[in-house]
């Protein structure tokens, strides 16, 4: 057979392999487990370490393909997307799963272009059908309020794109050996028509939704920007990231990194706080993976409570400043203490 | 200059009725929109023509009623309008829709920028912007959310990704998808709306534009929808429904003992 085994396309993060990479090679061993092929992690970068390309084995990859080379640092778009394209027709994999990070969702579409493949956008389930060995995916669509299952019969590579943290990694094994290949790239492929001028990294308290342990999130319930305090007040409290509607963020009450849903960021926190938010489908599909949903909202209708583990039927009004008072109480005994 | 649009008509999702029995959208009743995510491309290309002057022309492949569509961009300030419409065209997945667009765009020829929306929000991909560069074999980026300077070979732009922005410099002739940041899109003026409704708008098939009759439509697309189901998203969670003083008092304790539950606190 031509085409063989599954792919995982890792990104670096400064100078460290990014979790994204991890969370991949536990969506890609199920697969390559079923097809019982390799899996293969390519990883792009430059200036990463033996031990740090070993990790990606540890955590589930058979091979590692290691580019490295200092036009892969940056995100410059072109040379990845060229040294991708080259080593896929070069090795013909059957499978390639890359993250929807913005690094994946630029890379994915263009190599599936240069490759004739086929690509599934924000696969939330990857599985193989039993009969003819082709990757099922499925994604949602129209707002969150469908499901499709994709197939793409006919064309290799199948790619899919996974979203970023919709999955935890397996427990690295740190006994697992494998090969590492270093496949050299040079000339034509290292060409770019893009270069990096400056980077400005996002304050941290915004930017960071993504990774947050706890998230919590306002909406239109909070009624005026004022109010939206009360969230920012909790969140403080409780150690945690700000969140927001979409509303909340086009009535211009908070910036839009801090949006979640499909149309901003998907979060998996422990724990998700929704105050005010009714809890669109576009919203719920951005929160679908946290741990636990707690929710507070006055609208006995609202959506949001069929996703949340513990509610609260009441005025958000009534609930945050109790609330923020015994917490900040709390706080304040125990550092006595 | 001469800039590109490409739109897609999608329907207006925010308060969509799905049918239970089927799993299947209510179409009847829904209205059909420009892809709200598109309405920043046309701003972004809308300013540079005000700086630069130039033209702007928009397209988009759909049913002979997406032409709503091109018009409503037109009376935004788009000058003038291209509908690919025709049954070969039908069914097409990102990769054929991004060739057809691709070919469209390569046949109106001598263009500057493209703009496109994130991505549609009914399909929900942003896979075909990065589609039409690859096509065409042009310089894109991704999720752009400034416009710095605009110069005779070069533009320098902000990428908003995870960890910050990116400030690059690519060479035109380039395309962008634009997140929301970027700009705040006009509303279509008087005279704009005249134009839009008065305006011929060509409507273009395989026969306009050098296509490859394989790369068309369902039969053309890698990617096959094979089934559609209604997702669930439910939880039996604890809900309480406090009224008086004393029970806000108490589910505000009952909601402390939650988090340390999860020891979180």
């Amino acid at each position: 057979m031509e085409y063989e085994n599954v792919w995982i396309l890792g990104e670096q993060n400064n100078d460290e392999i990014d979790v994204v990479s991890f969370e991949l090679l536990k969506r890609g061993r199920e697969l390559a487990d079923k097809l019982n092929v390799d899996l293969i992690a390519l990883m792009p970068g430059y200036g990463l370490e033996s031990e740090q390309l070993e990790e990606l084995i540890h955590y589930g990859a058979d091979k590692v393909i290691s580019v490295d080379h200092k036009m892969l640092s940056d995100f410059l778009v072109d040379p990845h997307i060229n040294v991708v394209t080259s080593l896929v027709n070069k090795y013909k994999p059957e499978i390639v799963i890359a993250s929807a990070t913005t690094t994946g969702r630029s890379v994915a579409p263009a190599v599936a272009i240069n490759c004739h493949a086929g690509l599934t956008a924000d696969c939330t389930g990857l599985d193989i059908d039993d009969e003819t060995g082709n990757l099922i995916q499925t994604r949602p669509a129209i707002g969150g309020n469908i499901l499709a299952t994709i197939k793409t019969p006919n064309h290799r590579p199948q790619m899919a794109t996974v979203r970023p943290h919709s999955n935890q990694p397996l427990t690295p094994d740190n006994n697992r050996t494998g090969e590492i290949i270093r496949e050299k790239v040079e000339g034509e492929l290292l060409k770019t028509r893009i270069k990096q001028v400056d980077f400005k990294p996002i304050d941290e308290e915004g930017g960071n939704i993504q990774d947050a342990e706890i998230v919590v999130a306002g909406g239109k319930g909070c009624s005026k920007e004022e109010n939206f305090e009360m969230i920012e007040k909790l969140a403080e409290l409780l150690d945690g990231a700000v969140g927001a509607s979409r509303e909340a963020v086009d009535l211009g009450w908070i910036s839009y990194p801090h949006q979640v849903g499909l149309s901003g960021k998907t979060v998996s926190p422990k724990l998700y706080v929704a105050a005010g938010i009714s809890g669109a489908v576009q919203h719920l599909a951005g929160i679908k993976t946290a741990e636990n949903i707690v929710t507070i909202n006055n609208d006995p209708e609202a959506q949001i409570f069929s996703v949340a583990d513990f509610s609260i039927q009441a005025d958000m009004f009534q609930i945050l400043p109790l609330l923020i008072e015994k917490l900040e109480k709390r706080k304040q005994s125990k550092a006595q203490n | 200059m001469k800039l590109i649009v490409p739109i897609k008509q999608v329907p207006e999702t925010s308060n969509v009725k799905m049918d239970p029995e089927t799993g299947t959208m209510v179409r009847s009743g829904v209205e059909q929109i420009i892809n709200p995510l598109d309405l920043y491309a046309i701003e972004a290309a809308i300013r540079l023509k005000e700086k630069f002057g130039g033209e702007i022309i928009t397209l988009t492949m759909g049913p002979p009623s997406a032409d709503k569509a091109l018009r409503e961009a037109i009376a935004m300030g788009c000058d003038r309008g291209i509908l690919l419409s025709h049954k070969d065209f039908a069914g097409a997945d990102t990769w054929s829709t991004s060739y057809v667009l691709a070919k469209a765009i390569e046949k109106i020829g001598d263009y500057d920028v493209i703009f496109c929306g994130e991505r549609a929000t009914d399909g929900d991909t942003g896979q075909v912007g990065p589609g039409i560069a690859s096509w065409l074999k042009i310089p894109f980026l991704t999720y752009v959310s400034g416009i710095d300077q605009t110069n005779q070979e070069t533009m320098t732009v902000e990428r908003n990704v995870e960890a910050g922005y990116q400030i690059l410099k690519i060479q035109k002739p380039c395309l962008f998808t634009v997140v929301k940041e970027i700009n705040f899109p006009r509303l279509p003026t008087l005279k704009g709306k005249k134009k839009a409704r008065d305006i011929e708008i060509p409507t273009w098939t395989p026969q306009n534009i050098d296509v490859d009759p394989e790369n068309l439509g369902l039969n053309g697309s890698p990617t096959r929808v094979v089934k559609i189901s209604k997702p669930k998203v439910s939880r039996e969670g604890e809900k309480l429904m406090p009224e008086s003083d004393q029970e806000i008092e108490d589910s505000v304790g009952k909601l402390i003992e939650y988090f340390e539950k999860l020891e979180i606190i």
